[in-house]
Protein backbone atom coordinates (compact mmCIF):
# COMPACT_ATOMS: atom_id res chain seq x y z
CA UNK A 1 0.00 0.00 0.00
CA UNK A 2 0.91 3.67 -0.81
CA UNK A 3 1.26 5.75 2.53
CA UNK A 4 -0.25 8.46 2.83
CA UNK A 5 1.27 11.86 1.31
CA UNK A 6 3.79 9.80 -0.72
CA UNK A 7 4.27 11.33 -4.09
CA UNK A 8 3.59 7.61 -5.48
CA UNK A 9 4.81 5.79 -8.25
CA UNK A 10 7.82 8.03 -10.32
CA UNK A 11 10.13 7.65 -13.13
CA UNK A 12 13.35 8.91 -14.39
CA UNK A 13 13.92 10.73 -17.17
CA UNK A 14 17.39 12.00 -19.28
CA UNK A 15 18.26 15.27 -20.53
CA UNK A 16 21.22 15.09 -23.19
CA UNK A 17 23.28 18.04 -23.70
CA UNK A 18 25.04 18.34 -26.98
CA UNK A 19 26.87 21.71 -26.41
CA UNK A 20 30.32 21.29 -24.69
CA UNK A 21 30.69 22.36 -21.17
CA UNK A 22 33.91 23.40 -19.91
CA UNK A 23 34.64 22.27 -16.26
CA UNK A 24 36.51 24.41 -13.94
CA UNK A 25 39.55 22.43 -14.59
CA UNK A 26 39.84 23.45 -17.90
CA UNK A 27 39.11 20.36 -19.21
CA UNK A 28 36.13 19.94 -21.79
CA UNK A 29 32.96 18.29 -21.99
CA UNK A 30 31.65 17.74 -25.52
CA UNK A 31 28.18 16.51 -24.44
CA UNK A 32 27.04 15.09 -21.22
CA UNK A 33 23.39 13.67 -20.02
CA UNK A 34 21.82 14.05 -16.50
CA UNK A 35 19.32 11.46 -15.04
CA UNK A 36 16.17 13.48 -13.27
CA UNK A 37 13.06 13.57 -11.56
CA UNK A 38 10.21 16.07 -11.28
CA UNK A 39 7.25 15.71 -8.97
CA UNK A 40 4.41 17.65 -8.79
CA UNK A 41 3.84 20.20 -11.81
CA UNK A 42 5.05 22.70 -13.30
CA UNK A 43 2.86 26.03 -12.74
CA UNK A 44 1.60 28.16 -15.71
CA UNK A 45 4.20 30.70 -14.95
CA UNK A 46 6.67 28.56 -14.16
CA UNK A 47 7.37 29.92 -10.88
CA UNK A 48 7.12 27.19 -8.35
CA UNK A 49 10.11 24.92 -9.58
CA UNK A 50 12.19 23.55 -6.67
CA UNK A 51 15.76 21.97 -7.70
CA UNK A 52 17.11 19.21 -4.51
CA UNK A 53 20.83 19.10 -4.85
CA UNK A 54 22.51 15.66 -3.69
CA UNK A 55 25.10 15.02 -1.41
CA UNK A 56 27.85 12.46 -1.92
CA UNK A 57 25.73 9.13 -1.64
CA UNK A 58 22.57 10.59 -2.82
CA UNK A 59 20.81 10.74 -6.79
CA UNK A 60 18.11 11.80 -8.89
CA UNK A 61 15.69 9.66 -6.70
CA UNK A 62 14.68 11.92 -4.07
CA UNK A 63 10.71 10.90 -3.73
CA UNK A 64 8.46 8.26 -4.27
CA UNK A 65 9.27 4.76 -5.53
CA UNK A 66 9.42 3.34 -8.71
CA UNK A 67 6.57 0.04 -8.06
CA UNK A 68 4.91 -0.39 -5.26
CA UNK A 69 6.92 -3.09 -4.43
CA UNK A 70 9.75 -1.02 -3.76
CA UNK A 71 11.18 -1.99 -0.45
CA UNK A 72 12.54 1.68 -0.22
CA UNK A 73 11.00 5.31 -1.42
CA UNK A 74 13.64 7.77 -2.89
CA UNK A 75 16.63 9.34 -0.59
CA UNK A 76 14.48 12.49 1.04
CA UNK A 77 10.97 11.06 0.70
CA UNK A 78 10.19 12.06 4.13
CA UNK A 79 10.39 15.67 3.28
CA UNK A 80 8.91 15.62 -0.51
CA UNK A 81 5.47 14.82 -1.41
CA UNK A 82 1.68 15.98 -1.17
CA UNK A 83 1.07 18.16 2.07
CA UNK A 84 4.82 17.05 3.38
CA UNK A 85 6.77 20.25 4.46
CA UNK A 86 8.22 20.83 0.38
CA UNK A 87 4.58 19.98 -0.87
CA UNK A 88 4.27 18.62 -4.22
CA UNK A 89 1.00 20.37 -4.25
CA UNK A 90 2.41 23.32 -4.26
CA UNK A 91 6.04 22.97 -5.84
CA UNK A 92 7.65 21.24 -9.16
CA UNK A 93 10.33 19.70 -7.32
CA UNK A 94 13.21 18.45 -9.60
CA UNK A 95 15.79 16.03 -8.52
CA UNK A 96 19.13 14.91 -10.89
CA UNK A 97 22.27 12.85 -10.69
CA UNK A 98 24.81 15.26 -10.55
CA UNK A 99 27.72 14.65 -13.34
CA UNK A 100 30.31 11.91 -12.26
CA UNK A 101 27.40 10.45 -10.54
CA UNK A 102 26.89 6.69 -11.35
CA UNK A 103 22.95 6.34 -11.44
CA UNK A 104 22.67 7.72 -14.90
CA UNK A 105 24.04 10.63 -15.22
CA UNK A 106 27.22 10.98 -17.48
CA UNK A 107 30.05 9.78 -15.23
CA UNK A 108 33.10 7.59 -14.89
CA UNK A 109 31.19 4.14 -15.44
CA UNK A 110 28.86 5.68 -17.88
CA UNK A 111 30.43 5.40 -22.10
CA UNK A 112 32.67 7.29 -23.00
CA UNK A 113 30.83 7.93 -26.83
CA UNK A 114 34.68 8.39 -28.36
CA UNK A 115 35.81 5.27 -26.86
CA UNK A 116 32.77 2.86 -26.49
CA UNK A 117 33.67 1.34 -23.28
CA UNK A 118 33.54 3.10 -19.68
CA UNK A 119 35.26 6.32 -19.03
CA UNK A 120 36.82 5.06 -16.17
CA UNK A 121 39.85 7.31 -15.51
CA UNK A 122 39.09 9.34 -18.29
CA UNK A 123 36.31 10.86 -16.86
CA UNK A 124 37.34 14.62 -15.58
CA UNK A 125 37.39 15.80 -12.03
CA UNK A 126 33.80 17.59 -11.84
CA UNK A 127 33.29 20.49 -8.94
CA UNK A 128 30.63 22.17 -7.17
CA UNK A 129 30.85 24.89 -9.87
CA UNK A 130 30.46 22.30 -12.27
CA UNK A 131 27.57 20.68 -11.03
CA UNK A 132 25.61 23.94 -10.48
CA UNK A 133 26.63 24.73 -14.10
CA UNK A 134 24.99 21.30 -15.30
CA UNK A 135 22.08 22.02 -13.28
CA UNK A 136 21.68 25.23 -15.00
CA UNK A 137 21.59 23.48 -18.04
CA UNK A 138 18.89 21.25 -16.78
CA UNK A 139 16.71 24.11 -15.83
CA UNK A 140 16.51 25.44 -19.25
CA UNK A 141 15.94 22.19 -20.99
CA UNK A 142 13.07 22.24 -18.49
CA UNK A 143 11.62 25.53 -19.74
CA UNK A 144 12.35 27.04 -16.14
CA UNK A 145 13.79 30.74 -16.24
CA UNK A 146 14.15 31.05 -12.25
CA UNK A 147 13.81 28.67 -9.25
CA UNK A 148 11.63 29.29 -6.34
CA UNK A 149 14.22 27.86 -4.36
CA UNK A 150 17.23 25.35 -4.35
CA UNK A 151 17.45 22.78 -1.67
CA UNK A 152 20.52 20.97 -0.18
CA UNK A 153 22.33 19.37 2.84
CA UNK A 154 25.88 18.90 3.19
CA UNK A 155 27.47 18.90 -0.27
CA UNK A 156 23.77 19.74 -1.44
CA UNK A 157 24.27 22.60 0.58
CA UNK A 158 27.40 23.69 -1.11
CA UNK A 159 25.47 23.45 -4.88
CA UNK A 160 23.06 25.52 -3.06
CA UNK A 161 25.27 27.99 -1.95
CA UNK A 162 26.62 27.43 -5.07
CA UNK A 163 23.82 28.19 -6.96
CA UNK A 164 23.55 31.80 -5.29
CA UNK A 165 26.80 33.22 -6.47
CA UNK A 166 26.86 31.45 -10.10
CA UNK A 167 23.47 32.51 -10.85
CA UNK A 168 22.01 35.02 -8.58
CA UNK A 169 18.89 36.18 -11.13
CA UNK A 170 17.83 32.40 -10.94
CA UNK A 171 17.64 31.50 -7.31
CA UNK A 172 14.71 33.24 -5.32
CA UNK A 173 15.22 31.34 -1.99
CA UNK A 174 18.20 28.94 -1.20
CA UNK A 175 18.10 26.09 1.86
CA UNK A 176 21.60 25.48 2.70
CA UNK A 177 21.49 22.84 5.40
CA UNK A 178 23.91 20.77 7.62
CA UNK A 179 27.01 22.49 5.21
CA UNK A 180 29.69 24.49 5.24
CA UNK A 181 31.31 27.11 3.08
CA UNK A 182 34.26 24.87 2.64
CA UNK A 183 35.71 21.56 4.16
CA UNK A 184 37.72 21.74 7.49
CA UNK A 185 41.31 19.93 7.12
CA UNK A 186 39.21 16.99 9.36
CA UNK A 187 37.14 16.61 6.75
CA UNK A 188 39.56 16.76 3.21
CA UNK A 189 41.54 13.81 6.29
CA UNK A 190 38.20 11.58 6.25
CA UNK A 191 38.26 11.97 2.42
CA UNK A 192 41.67 10.98 1.58
CA UNK A 193 41.36 8.01 4.14
CA UNK A 194 38.43 7.13 2.05
CA UNK A 195 40.19 7.68 -1.08
CA UNK A 196 43.08 5.85 0.00
CA UNK A 197 40.82 2.86 0.85
CA UNK A 198 39.66 2.73 -2.62
CA UNK A 199 42.70 3.49 -4.60
CA UNK A 200 44.86 1.16 -2.86
CA UNK A 201 42.62 -1.96 -3.65
CA UNK A 202 44.32 -4.28 -6.28
CA UNK A 203 41.23 -4.70 -8.02
CA UNK A 204 41.13 -0.59 -8.65
CA UNK A 205 43.50 -1.32 -11.45
CA UNK A 206 43.85 2.70 -11.19
CA UNK A 207 40.03 3.31 -12.20
CA UNK A 208 39.74 1.30 -15.37
CA UNK A 209 38.79 -1.79 -13.24
CA UNK A 210 35.31 -1.93 -15.27
CA UNK A 211 37.79 -3.65 -18.41
CA UNK A 212 38.64 -5.86 -16.10
CA UNK A 213 35.60 -6.80 -15.13
CA UNK A 214 35.90 -6.77 -11.17
CA UNK A 215 35.20 -3.56 -8.86
CA UNK A 216 37.29 -2.23 -5.91
CA UNK A 217 34.74 -3.50 -3.22
CA UNK A 218 36.99 -4.08 -0.22
CA UNK A 219 38.25 -0.12 -0.57
CA UNK A 220 34.58 1.60 -1.49
CA UNK A 221 33.17 -1.33 1.51
CA UNK A 222 35.70 0.70 4.15
CA UNK A 223 35.03 4.06 2.41
CA UNK A 224 31.75 3.64 3.03
CA UNK A 225 32.31 2.47 7.29
CA UNK A 226 34.65 5.24 7.88
CA UNK A 227 31.72 7.86 6.06
CA UNK A 228 29.14 6.35 8.40
CA UNK A 229 31.10 6.55 11.49
CA UNK A 230 31.48 10.42 11.07
CA UNK A 231 27.62 10.81 9.82
CA UNK A 232 26.43 9.97 13.48
CA UNK A 233 27.59 11.49 17.15
CA UNK A 234 28.89 9.51 19.40
CA UNK A 235 25.73 9.55 21.73
CA UNK A 236 23.71 8.84 18.83
CA UNK A 237 25.75 5.82 17.87
CA UNK A 238 26.01 4.82 22.39
CA UNK A 239 22.31 5.14 21.88
CA UNK A 240 21.45 2.77 18.76
CA UNK A 241 24.37 0.66 19.65
CA UNK A 242 26.14 0.61 22.46
CA UNK A 243 28.23 -2.29 23.50
CA UNK A 244 26.12 -4.19 22.53
CA UNK A 245 27.25 -8.15 21.05
CA UNK A 246 24.89 -10.01 18.87
CA UNK A 247 25.75 -12.93 20.60
CA UNK A 248 28.49 -13.48 23.12
CA UNK A 249 32.47 -12.75 23.08
CA UNK A 250 34.23 -15.15 20.81
CA UNK A 251 37.45 -14.55 20.62
CA UNK A 252 37.76 -13.98 17.11
CA UNK A 253 37.40 -10.84 14.87
CA UNK A 254 34.52 -12.08 13.33
CA UNK A 255 31.35 -9.64 13.79
CA UNK A 256 30.78 -9.39 17.73
CA UNK A 257 29.51 -5.88 18.41
CA UNK A 258 26.02 -4.71 16.87
CA UNK A 259 28.22 -1.53 15.76
CA UNK A 260 30.43 -3.55 13.75
CA UNK A 261 27.63 -5.82 12.20
CA UNK A 262 25.65 -2.28 11.14
CA UNK A 263 29.04 -0.88 9.99
CA UNK A 264 30.09 -4.27 7.81
CA UNK A 265 25.88 -4.13 6.49
CA UNK A 266 26.11 -0.34 5.18
CA UNK A 267 29.75 -1.24 3.80
CA UNK A 268 28.45 -4.15 2.02
CA UNK A 269 25.59 -2.52 0.53
CA UNK A 270 27.30 0.13 -0.71
CA UNK A 271 30.04 -1.21 -2.09
CA UNK A 272 27.13 -3.32 -4.32
CA UNK A 273 25.50 -0.54 -5.79
CA UNK A 274 28.12 2.90 -5.94
CA UNK A 275 30.54 3.12 -8.22
CA UNK A 276 34.00 4.08 -6.67
CA UNK A 277 35.58 6.39 -9.11
CA UNK A 278 32.16 8.20 -8.47
CA UNK A 279 32.89 8.16 -4.87
CA UNK A 280 36.41 9.47 -5.13
CA UNK A 281 35.34 12.46 -7.59
CA UNK A 282 32.22 13.51 -4.57
CA UNK A 283 34.96 13.53 -2.00
CA UNK A 284 37.25 15.29 -4.07
CA UNK A 285 34.22 17.95 -5.61
CA UNK A 286 33.90 18.49 -1.35
CA UNK A 287 38.10 18.61 -1.02
CA UNK A 288 37.98 21.52 -3.60
CA UNK A 289 34.75 23.96 -2.92
CA UNK A 290 35.45 26.60 -1.30
CA UNK A 291 33.87 30.17 -2.86
CA UNK A 292 35.97 32.33 -0.68
CA UNK A 293 39.36 31.22 -2.11
CA UNK A 294 39.33 33.97 -5.04
CA UNK A 295 38.21 36.53 -2.63
CA UNK A 296 41.03 36.76 -0.11
CA UNK A 297 39.53 34.02 1.96
CA UNK A 298 37.04 36.48 2.29
CA UNK A 299 33.60 34.78 2.22
CA UNK A 300 31.66 37.66 2.59
CA UNK A 301 33.28 39.17 -0.85
CA UNK A 302 32.48 35.87 -2.46
CA UNK A 303 28.50 36.20 -1.53
CA UNK A 304 28.50 39.73 -2.38
CA UNK A 305 26.80 39.05 -5.74
CA UNK A 306 24.15 36.72 -4.03
CA UNK A 307 20.77 37.90 -4.33
CA UNK A 308 18.47 35.46 -3.22
CA UNK A 309 16.76 34.85 0.81
CA UNK A 310 18.67 32.28 3.08
CA UNK A 311 17.47 29.84 5.41
CA UNK A 312 20.33 28.20 6.71
CA UNK A 313 19.80 24.83 9.38
CA UNK A 314 22.64 23.49 11.84
CA UNK A 315 22.21 20.47 13.80
CA UNK A 316 24.07 20.48 17.82
CA UNK A 317 25.76 17.26 17.07
CA UNK A 318 26.77 17.56 13.75
CA UNK A 319 30.75 17.52 14.25
CA UNK A 320 31.30 16.89 10.58
CA UNK A 321 29.26 19.62 9.23
CA UNK A 322 29.13 21.55 12.71
CA UNK A 323 26.70 24.87 13.35
CA UNK A 324 30.20 27.23 13.61
CA UNK A 325 30.61 25.93 9.86
CA UNK A 326 27.23 27.01 9.35
CA UNK A 327 27.12 30.19 11.48
CA UNK A 328 30.01 31.21 8.87
CA UNK A 329 27.96 30.68 5.71
CA UNK A 330 25.41 33.35 8.19
CA UNK A 331 27.99 35.99 8.89
CA UNK A 332 28.85 36.38 5.34
CA UNK A 333 24.86 36.70 4.50
CA UNK A 334 24.30 39.26 6.99
CA UNK A 335 27.43 41.15 6.32
CA UNK A 336 26.39 41.49 2.54
CA UNK A 337 22.25 42.63 4.28
CA UNK A 338 20.71 39.84 2.63
CA UNK A 339 17.66 38.10 4.00
CA UNK A 340 18.37 35.44 5.98
CA UNK A 341 17.18 33.04 9.04
CA UNK A 342 19.52 30.86 10.93
CA UNK A 343 18.18 27.77 12.33
CA UNK A 344 20.37 25.52 15.09
CA UNK A 345 18.48 22.58 15.43
CA UNK A 346 18.90 20.44 18.67
CA UNK A 347 19.38 16.81 17.68
CA UNK A 348 21.74 14.05 18.50
CA UNK A 349 21.61 12.36 15.36
CA UNK A 350 25.31 14.20 14.05
CA UNK A 351 25.46 14.93 10.34
CA UNK A 352 22.81 12.43 9.18
CA UNK A 353 19.52 14.28 11.37
CA UNK A 354 19.56 16.45 7.92
CA UNK A 355 17.61 13.81 6.60
CA UNK A 356 15.83 12.44 9.80
CA UNK A 357 11.67 14.01 10.25
CA UNK A 358 12.39 15.54 13.17
CA UNK A 359 9.48 17.44 14.00
CA UNK A 360 11.11 21.05 14.76
CA UNK A 361 13.20 20.23 11.94
CA UNK A 362 10.70 19.70 9.29
CA UNK A 363 8.58 22.87 10.96
CA UNK A 364 11.25 24.63 10.24
CA UNK A 365 11.22 23.66 6.38
CA UNK A 366 7.61 23.65 6.48
CA UNK A 367 7.15 27.32 7.80
CA UNK A 368 9.77 28.72 5.52
CA UNK A 369 8.81 26.82 1.98
CA UNK A 370 4.54 27.78 3.13
CA UNK A 371 5.59 31.48 2.66
CA UNK A 372 7.41 31.18 -0.99
CA UNK A 373 5.52 32.99 -2.88
CA UNK A 374 4.82 30.67 -6.56
CA UNK B 1 5.43 18.43 21.53
CA UNK B 2 3.37 20.76 18.59
CA UNK B 3 0.86 21.87 21.19
CA UNK B 4 3.61 22.69 23.84
CA UNK B 5 4.97 24.63 21.40
CA UNK B 6 2.03 26.20 19.75
CA UNK B 7 1.36 27.15 23.57
CA UNK B 8 4.67 29.27 23.87
CA UNK B 9 4.12 30.70 21.14
CA UNK B 10 0.52 31.81 22.24
CA UNK B 11 2.12 32.88 25.78
CA UNK B 12 4.56 35.43 24.06
CA UNK B 13 1.45 37.22 22.10
CA UNK B 14 -0.51 37.52 24.84
CA UNK B 15 2.33 38.92 27.28
CA UNK B 16 3.68 41.26 24.56
CA UNK B 17 0.04 42.70 24.23
CA UNK B 18 0.94 44.39 27.61
CA UNK B 19 4.32 45.40 26.54
CA UNK B 20 4.54 49.16 27.37
CA UNK B 21 7.55 49.98 25.43
CA UNK B 22 7.35 49.11 21.78
CA UNK B 23 5.35 52.73 20.93
CA UNK B 24 8.70 54.51 23.07
CA UNK B 25 11.14 52.47 20.82
CA UNK B 26 9.88 53.18 17.91
CA UNK B 27 10.05 56.60 18.79
CA UNK B 28 14.01 56.12 19.29
CA UNK B 29 14.33 54.14 15.70
CA UNK B 30 14.64 56.18 12.69
CA UNK B 31 12.64 55.60 9.56
CA UNK B 32 14.35 52.70 7.08
CA UNK B 33 17.00 51.99 9.55
CA UNK B 34 19.13 48.97 10.23
CA UNK B 35 18.04 46.94 14.07
CA UNK B 36 19.39 44.23 15.54
CA UNK B 37 16.73 42.82 18.37
CA UNK B 38 18.73 40.72 20.94
CA UNK B 39 16.12 38.23 22.23
CA UNK B 40 13.50 38.99 19.88
CA UNK B 41 11.25 36.70 21.13
CA UNK B 42 8.07 36.41 18.81
CA UNK B 43 9.51 39.03 16.61
CA UNK B 44 6.53 40.98 17.67
CA UNK B 45 8.89 44.07 18.33
CA UNK B 46 10.37 43.81 15.00
CA UNK B 47 7.31 43.39 13.38
CA UNK B 48 5.60 46.64 15.22
CA UNK B 49 8.83 48.79 13.48
CA UNK B 50 8.66 47.30 10.34
CA UNK B 51 5.35 48.28 9.90
CA UNK B 52 5.52 51.48 11.42
CA UNK B 53 8.80 52.78 10.22
CA UNK B 54 10.30 50.29 7.22
CA UNK B 55 12.69 49.19 9.46
CA UNK B 56 15.04 45.99 8.02
CA UNK B 57 17.26 43.69 10.11
CA UNK B 58 17.46 41.14 12.28
CA UNK B 59 16.11 39.28 15.63
CA UNK B 60 17.89 36.78 17.63
CA UNK B 61 16.42 34.25 19.29
CA UNK B 62 17.52 30.80 21.10
CA UNK B 63 14.06 29.29 22.39
CA UNK B 64 12.95 26.56 19.08
CA UNK B 65 9.11 27.77 19.65
CA UNK B 66 10.16 31.63 19.38
CA UNK B 67 12.23 31.36 16.98
CA UNK B 68 9.31 29.50 14.66
CA UNK B 69 6.93 32.09 15.52
CA UNK B 70 9.66 34.36 13.85
CA UNK B 71 9.95 32.67 11.07
CA UNK B 72 5.89 32.15 10.53
CA UNK B 73 5.91 36.19 10.61
CA UNK B 74 8.38 36.92 8.49
CA UNK B 75 11.18 38.42 10.61
CA UNK B 76 14.68 37.52 9.84
CA UNK B 77 15.64 35.38 12.82
CA UNK B 78 18.95 33.97 13.86
CA UNK B 79 19.31 31.18 16.37
CA UNK B 80 22.07 31.90 18.90
CA UNK B 81 22.62 31.89 22.58
CA UNK B 82 23.52 36.07 23.43
CA UNK B 83 25.86 34.82 26.04
CA UNK B 84 28.13 33.81 23.46
CA UNK B 85 28.67 37.46 22.52
CA UNK B 86 27.38 38.44 18.94
CA UNK B 87 30.73 37.35 17.11
CA UNK B 88 28.77 37.01 13.96
CA UNK B 89 27.89 40.66 13.43
CA UNK B 90 30.47 43.37 12.36
CA UNK B 91 31.09 46.56 14.08
CA UNK B 92 28.94 49.37 13.79
CA UNK B 93 27.04 47.30 11.19
CA UNK B 94 23.56 48.30 12.60
CA UNK B 95 21.49 51.43 13.70
CA UNK B 96 19.92 50.45 16.34
CA UNK B 97 20.62 47.09 18.33
CA UNK B 98 17.83 46.83 20.92
CA UNK B 99 17.63 44.49 23.99
CA UNK B 100 14.20 44.71 25.62
CA UNK B 101 13.78 43.81 29.02
CA UNK B 102 16.42 40.78 28.20
CA UNK B 103 19.38 42.51 30.57
CA UNK B 104 18.43 41.07 33.80
CA UNK B 105 18.17 37.71 32.64
CA UNK B 106 21.87 37.66 31.35
CA UNK B 107 24.87 36.32 32.75
CA UNK B 108 27.33 37.93 30.90
CA UNK B 109 25.90 41.57 31.57
CA UNK B 110 28.97 43.73 30.77
CA UNK B 111 30.06 41.49 27.56
CA UNK B 112 26.88 41.75 26.12
CA UNK B 113 26.32 45.54 26.46
CA UNK B 114 29.87 46.05 24.97
CA UNK B 115 28.75 43.86 22.24
CA UNK B 116 25.88 46.18 21.68
CA UNK B 117 28.13 48.88 21.65
CA UNK B 118 30.29 47.47 19.33
CA UNK B 119 27.71 46.28 16.88
CA UNK B 120 25.37 49.32 16.52
CA UNK B 121 25.77 52.81 16.55
CA UNK B 122 22.76 53.57 18.94
CA UNK B 123 21.88 51.02 21.51
CA UNK B 124 18.29 50.66 23.42
CA UNK B 125 18.57 48.38 26.40
CA UNK B 126 14.99 48.19 28.99
CA UNK B 127 14.56 46.39 32.08
CA UNK B 128 12.42 46.02 34.75
CA UNK B 129 13.35 48.90 37.52
CA UNK B 130 13.76 47.01 40.97
CA UNK B 131 13.54 50.09 42.58
CA UNK B 132 10.14 49.84 42.10
CA UNK B 133 8.15 51.02 45.16
CA UNK B 134 5.88 47.68 44.91
CA UNK B 135 9.00 46.08 44.84
CA UNK B 136 10.33 47.08 47.64
CA UNK B 137 7.51 47.22 49.88
CA UNK B 138 7.33 43.26 49.17
CA UNK B 139 11.33 42.99 50.39
CA UNK B 140 10.69 45.14 53.46
CA UNK B 141 7.65 42.60 53.62
CA UNK B 142 10.66 39.97 53.93
CA UNK B 143 9.83 38.24 50.60
CA UNK B 144 11.34 38.51 46.87
CA UNK B 145 8.75 40.62 44.57
CA UNK B 146 6.50 38.92 42.12
CA UNK B 147 4.80 41.09 39.95
CA UNK B 148 3.51 41.51 36.35
CA UNK B 149 7.09 42.80 35.35
CA UNK B 150 8.24 40.18 37.76
CA UNK B 151 6.38 37.20 37.11
CA UNK B 152 8.39 34.59 38.57
CA UNK B 153 9.37 33.11 41.91
CA UNK B 154 12.73 33.46 43.35
CA UNK B 155 13.33 29.63 42.69
CA UNK B 156 12.69 29.71 38.95
CA UNK B 157 13.33 33.29 37.91
CA UNK B 158 15.36 33.28 34.66
CA UNK B 159 16.39 36.95 36.02
CA UNK B 160 19.52 36.90 37.48
CA UNK B 161 21.12 40.64 37.19
CA UNK B 162 18.00 42.80 37.97
CA UNK B 163 19.23 46.29 38.85
CA UNK B 164 17.55 49.31 39.60
CA UNK B 165 17.45 52.58 37.36
CA UNK B 166 21.06 54.36 40.01
CA UNK B 167 22.29 50.75 39.38
CA UNK B 168 22.52 51.21 35.68
CA UNK B 169 22.91 54.60 35.50
CA UNK B 170 26.07 54.37 37.77
CA UNK B 171 27.00 51.47 35.61
CA UNK B 172 26.92 53.77 32.07
CA UNK B 173 28.76 56.32 33.69
CA UNK B 174 31.80 53.52 35.13
CA UNK B 175 31.56 52.36 31.55
CA UNK B 176 31.59 55.58 29.35
CA UNK B 177 28.63 54.61 28.07
CA UNK B 178 26.99 57.85 27.39
CA UNK B 179 22.82 58.43 27.98
CA UNK B 180 21.49 59.88 24.95
CA UNK B 181 17.38 59.46 26.63
CA UNK B 182 16.41 57.60 29.57
CA UNK B 183 12.41 57.64 29.49
CA UNK B 184 10.73 55.56 32.73
CA UNK B 185 7.39 54.26 32.67
CA UNK B 186 4.70 52.74 35.00
CA UNK B 187 1.43 51.37 32.99
CA UNK B 188 2.25 53.14 30.08
CA UNK B 189 2.56 56.28 32.15
CA UNK B 190 5.57 58.16 31.68
CA UNK B 191 7.09 58.68 35.23
CA UNK B 192 9.62 61.97 35.79
CA UNK B 193 9.29 62.54 39.41
CA UNK B 194 11.54 59.93 41.32
CA UNK B 195 11.44 57.27 38.49
CA UNK B 196 13.71 54.98 40.91
CA UNK B 197 10.76 54.68 43.23
CA UNK B 198 7.99 55.49 40.59
CA UNK B 199 8.89 53.59 38.18
CA UNK B 200 8.11 50.21 36.64
CA UNK B 201 10.46 49.94 33.64
CA UNK B 202 13.25 51.46 32.71
CA UNK B 203 14.32 52.31 28.75
CA UNK B 204 17.34 53.66 27.57
CA UNK B 205 18.92 54.99 24.13
CA UNK B 206 22.83 55.12 24.82
CA UNK B 207 26.03 55.03 22.57
CA UNK B 208 29.47 54.75 23.38
CA UNK B 209 31.32 57.94 24.79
Amino acid sequence: MTEINSIGIVKANTAYFDSPLTLKSGEVLPQFHLVYETYGTLNADKSNAVIICHALSGNHHVAGKYAETDKNAGWWDNLIGPNKPLDTNKFFVIGLNNLGGCHGSSGPSSINPETKVPFGARFPIVTVEDWVDSQARLLSYLGISQLAAVVGGSLGGMQALQWTIAYPDLVRHALVIASAPNLTAQNIAFNEVARQAIMTDPEFHAGDYYAYNTVPRRGLRIARMLGHITYLSDDAMGEKFGRKLKDTIKYGFDVEFEMESYLRYQGDKFAGEFDANTYLRMTRALDYYDPALEFDNDLSAALKVAKAQFLVVSFTSDWRFSPARSREIVKALLDNELTVSYAEVTAAHGHDAFLMPDAHYHAILRSYLQKIEV
Amino acid sequence: MLSSAQNNVNNTNLMTKYRQDFAIIAGWVSFGSKVLDLGCGDGSLLQFLRSGLETKGYGVEKDDANWLACLQNGTNVIQMDLEAGLSGFEDQSFDTVILSQTLQAMHNTEAIVQEMLRVGREIIVTFPNFGYWRNRIQITRGNMPVSKSLPYEWFNTPNVHLCTIHDFDQFCKNHNISILERKVITDAQEISFMPNLFGNLAMYRLKSQ
